[in-house]
């Protein structure tokens, strides 16, 4: 059933770090196309880092990362900035710009890359929330608005360009469960509507294997990847007792136990 | 009727076959659904819209906005719209866009009339005010616990802030006043020049510095280093809810960070203010001596003998009252702010504006005070 994949993004032994400081070391893994992409492990493993690094945000200590096998660092200024539009990122704590109306917040990114007139623009933003559930809300300021509300309006303005891959920094912090699952099923959707690629960084388990059919797990002590694959995979035969005491809330398979 | 991207087709009558076709990415523009609604104007017998796709249709999300707003037009006309000759994806976001909407909550637009935005203005400026008498009220209780020893803050921050009020503050203070003493001995010189009472420089800027107006120059540098600075930082933790973490743990925000910043600055504000007294003489000396050949001892007798002690009490209290409304009017600013980055730039900028306000005010009435008194 499955076509070939088609690697979107390809980590190549990249190292992270700060200063002197190394993160993470020899990192590898492959994001397909179509892919739910998790990003897990303990807090404080370098999840943030490694999503800044794809992002563009912080450049690898060494190592490569390419976008459909093109070395992202490698490339020059527009040839980043060429790979950046194809990105839709949701951060952490949303980022939207307060001094501006949600509607703006996603209008800003069709003004700034599309050559579309203001009514054109106007109707793609009541699209795009729409799709994540906000319609008729454009004029509300993020500062006034629920945290839910506001990932929902910060990933329509990720959505805003079309984007072929995008970035979620921890969707479902801060969101009660049945909302949480609905930004799961609302990222599924997207997914398959837009086409588009997804990396997840999160540790809600809940979410990882609801949607994850692809992932990497990061150790903070080995400072490295120590298990890649569907979740759902990794739990059942993983053999590695960090991987399944993270997976499994804490509670250890036998098998793992010497 | 027959364009690029769109093909109609009334073969069958009462329905209308919409066939999709060509670069429909948003790249390309978007396209008005005009040219659909003028066609069903035209033809006021159709009933229904069947919507295919062609073989060489590229779309993103361009496209389904299009549909997504052709399809809410055409509900509204009672027209069913067929969708199942669209490519799957598509539908299932028209589905998704469309079920959200359903549960969406229409806008509430108000349009104010001008009476009515005047009257909000003028109700909001109330209780701003009021809200301002009310946080002046807390810091002054709050004074009092500190009086009977009942009120808690910590030395470090008090200490820290008494050296970002005085040290750092110093130099700047101490330039400013030399330069504006240098300003009223020239402006001052053109004048008395004529007399040939160049003497009198020292009466001028001595009596004009000490009185009134280094105590002034002081406040507003202050106000602008000192108040915004606490505006923007108390602003940032009411931003980051450090302010609800003190109130949940028992501690009065006010007490605790207002308290100590009115403290620091109650402290500070009359030695700065002293030092700007001083600057501003050795000023006005520096321009006299200098530019107008008058003797260095005679200047500082002369500036003796027109000082009085009550000048420098009169500047003074000048300076506390200054002190106190800075303080007060950046905190306030502060712990009112608005949880977003604008409102931490207006807090900032409102803290600003009340403080130099304030100032002139307090000194016009404490000027008239000493007037009624006659000192």
């Amino acid at each position: 059933m499955e076509p070939a994949k088609q690697p979107v993004i390809q980590v190549m032994d990249v190292d992270l770090g700060y200063d002197e400081h190394i993160v993470l070391r020899a990192v590898n893994f492959t994001v397909n196309k179509g892919d739910i992409f998790i990003v897990m492990g303990v807090s404080g493993c370098g999840k943030s880092t490694l999503l800044k690094s794809l992002i563009g945000l912080k450049s690898p200590i060494k190592g490569k990362v390419l976008y459909y096998a093109r070395s992202f660092w490698d490339e020059d200024e527009s040839g980043r900035q060429n790979i950046l539009c194809r990105f839709g990122i949701l951060y952490q704590s949303g980022a939207l710009w307060s001094s501006m109306t949600i509607g703006e917040n996603v209008a800003l990114p069709l003004q700034l890359f599309t050559s579309l007139s203001f009514s054109q623009i106007r109707e793609l933003v009541a699209f795009k929330l729409a799709l994540v559930g906000l319609s008729g809300q454009e004029d509300l300021f993020p500062s006034g608005i629920s945290g839910g509300m506001r990932k929902r309006a910060s990933l329509a303005r990720a959505i805003a360009l079309d984007p072929q891959i995008i970035f979620l920094d921890e969707p479902s912090a801060g969101l009660d469960p049945v909302n949480a699952r609905k930004f799961d099923d609302l990222i599924l959707e997207l997914r398959d509507g837009l086409g588009a690629t997804v990396v997840v960084i999160t540790h809600e388990l809940a979410s990882i294997f609801a949607i994850g059919n692809n992932g990497a797990f990061l150790d903070a002590e080995s400072k490295t990847i120590i298990a890649t694959g569907d979740p759902r995979f990794l739990l059942a035969n993983s053999t590695d007792s960090r991987v399944v005491r993270f997976l499994t809330r804490g509670v250890e398979s036998k098998e793992s136990e010497p | 009727m027959i364009s690029e991207k769109l093909v109609f087709d009334y073969l069958n009558p009462g329905k209308l076959f919409v066939k999709l076709r060509g670069d429909w990415r948003i790249a390309t523009g978007i396209l008005s659904i005009n040219t659909v609604t003028s066609c069903l104007a035209s033809h006021p017998d159709i009933v229904q819209i069947n919507l295919t796709a062609a073989q060489d249709l590229k779309w993103d999300s361009g496209l389904v906005s299009f549909l997504h707003q052709l399809i809410r037009k055409c509900e509204s006309m009672n027209i069913p719209v067929d969708r199942s000759g669209l490519p799957e994806t598509a539908q299932r976001l028209l589905a998704l866009a469309s079920k959200a909407h359903k549960g969406g909550i229409a806008p509430a637009k108000n349009h104010e009339t001008f009476l009515e935005r005047v009257g909000v203005g003028l109700l909001q400026e109330y209780e701003s005010v009021r809200n301002g008498f009310e946080f002046l009220g807390d810091v002054v209780v709050s004074f009092g616990r500190l009086v009977i020893g009942k009120l808690y803050f910590r030395r470090d921050d008090f200490i820290f802030l008494v050296r970002r009020c005085g040290i750092d503050t110093f130099l700047l203070v101490s330039l400013i006043g030399f330069l504006v003493g240098m300003i009223l001995a020239f402006v001052a010189s053109i004048q008395l020049r004529m007399f040939g009472a160049q003497i009198y420089i020292s009466d001028i800027v001595g009596i004009a510095m000490v009185r009134v107006l280094s105590a002034v120059m002081t406040g507003i540098i202050v106000s602008g280093r000192i108040g915004a600075s606490f505006a923007a930082e108390l602003g940032m933790m009411q931003t980051n809810e450090e302010i609800d973490a003190l109130r949940t743990l028992g501690v009065s925000p006010v007490e605790f960070l207002v308290i100590p910043r009115v403290l620091a600055l109650f402290l500070m504000m009359p030695i700065l203010t002293i030092y700007a007294d001083i600057s501003g003489v050795l000023g006005g000396l520096v321009i006299s001596i200098g530019m107008l050949h008058l003797n260095f001892a005679e200047y500082l007798n002369h500036t003796q003998q027109a000082v009085k002690v009550s000048y420098i009490w009169i500047g003074l209290v000048h300076s506390l009252a200054f002190a106190v409304i800075i303080a007060v009017s950046g905190c306030w600013h502060g712990m009112k702010c608005e949880r977003s980055s604008v409102g931490v730039a207006s807090a900032t900028m409102s803290a600003v504006v009340t403080g130099i306000t304030g100032i002139v005010i307090a000194t016009a009435v404490i000027t008239f005070i000493c007037q009624t008194l006659g000192i």
